[in-house]
């Protein structure tokens, strides 16, 4: 620091000493930054390896070809398709379903059949107690055509991305519901 | 700011005199490569246990990947090799620290041996180094077999049949490592069991009981 300043306080400090380092602490920053250069040569790869899932670009789904458009009704139907999906090192086909009907307007829609409050799986008039409306049978959640969350469960239905190509009804990624209000 | 913490927990626990105890004592001169540069032979024990560590920790890192599992576990190391970020890395550490630590523990043995450190009274610490010694062959021989592939899967009917050459007892301890009669699925999931749970409990056992004893007695004196 300033010499100035040294001077004016030299009358009650030690001279010279003050912002010196000590051969102790001098070796203490010295030793510790050694190991704790070679702890994180060590530690850092490991810990990037385990978290890499995380830091993993999700995939944009591919969309699969489910059912003709022809068969689609009014009335909530259970369709299922094949995913092909890769976990890691496993290479596996998974079977999901999605209950797609067609709106007053005509417009297509999936819903996931995956229950919002503990994921269950819920169905359309499955439960004679609940006419017209998806019943979870786990814990007595249900909701309406559109998917709406009328007991139990937090949110509405998941939907699919749905995409209409050649009269095929082809369904993607599920994504939260748009429907329900 | 670490001083004040350090300081806040010592006050409570007092915790200084643990790692004194532990961290704080002299190193004699004939030891200290700064006085005598010959004397850096002193530190291959120091590196065989820090290559330990590093294989102990990436090897619980590579388990977060690995399968033992005669159809999965070649794909899952490979997975982990070439899809995950610094998996090579981590996994190049396992695979040359593993070579490394019998070098490592091969030049401390030497040096132990050539200053006649195993003599009285420390006798007893040089068995449980020799110990450790069959320890680490065993953690080399149970993890070689782990990625399923030709080599390690030729090296361990090798080996086995080695065991197998013990006589009397021979074929009854080939058939108890291979964990059946042949080479496969049990006798993958046994070497992995073996190698992760087994030996390292047995190894850090004896370590401990190695550096006790090196505390209790000292290095041994000058040439």
């Amino acid at each position: 620091m300033s010499n100035q300043h040294d001077q004016h306080e030299s009358s009650h400090r030690p001279p010279n000493r003050r912002k010196e380092m000590s051969r102790r602490q001098f070796l203490t920053y010295t030793l510790g930054g050694a190991t704790a250069y070679m702890a994180g040569g060590v530690v850092l790869p490991m810990l990037r390896f385990a978290v890499d899932p995380v830091l993993h670009k999700k995939t944009e789904g591919n969309f699969v070809k489910v059912v003709e458009v022809s068969k689609i009704t009014d009335e909530p139907q259970e369709f299922s398709f094949e995913l092909h999906q890769q976990d890691g090192w496993y290479a596996s086909t998974a079977s999901l379903t999605a209950w797609i009907r067609k709106d007053e307007s005509g417009k297509i829609y999936a819903l996931s059949p995956i229950c919002k409050h503990l994921g269950c799986t819920v169905g359309w008039n499955n439960d004679k107690g609940f006419p017209n409306e998806y019943h979870c049978p786990c814990h007595g959640a249900q909701y309406t055509k559109d998917g709406k969350n009328l007991a139990v469960a937090p949110k509405p239905l998941d939907e699919y991305k749905v995409k209409i190509d050649k009269d095929w009804v082809y369904l993607g990624d599920i994504v939260p519901n748009t429907r329900a209000k | 700011m670490l001083k004040s913490v350090y300081n806040w927990v010592d006050e409570r626990l007092d915790i200084t005199p643990i790692w004194r105890d532990v961290a704080d004592h002299e190193v004699p001169e004939h030891v200290n490569p700064a006085h005598h540069f010959s004397a850096f032979v002193y530190c291959f024990g120091g590196l065989t246990f820090f290559i330990t560590v590093i294989q102990i920790l990436s090897g619980m890192f590579l388990t977060m990947y690995y399968v033992p599992d005669i159809i999965n576990a070649y794909a899952s190391v490979e997975f982990l090799q070439t899809k995950v970020a610094f998996g090579q890395i981590v996994r190049g550490m396992h695979h040359w620290g593993a070579s490394l630590v019998i070098v490592m523990m091969f030049l401390h043995t030497l040096r132990v041996f050539f200053t006649g450190s195993y003599k009285a009274p420390r006798e007893m610490n040089w068995v449980v180094g020799m110990l450790i010694f069959f320890v680490m062959i065993g953690l080399g021989l149970t993890g070689y077999l782990l990625p399923w592939d030709n080599k390690s899967y030729f090296a361990t009917k090798v080996t086995l049949e080695i065991a197998n050459s013990v006589p009397v007892l021979g074929p009854i301890i080939k058939e108890l490592l291979q964990g059946g009669t042949i080479v496969g699925a049990q006798t993958l999931t046994r070497f992995f069991a073996i190698h992760v749970f087994f030996l390292p409990a047995v190894l850090l056992i004896l370590l401990v009981g190695h550096f006790i004893m090196i505390r209790r007695q000292g290095i041994s004196g000058p040439l």
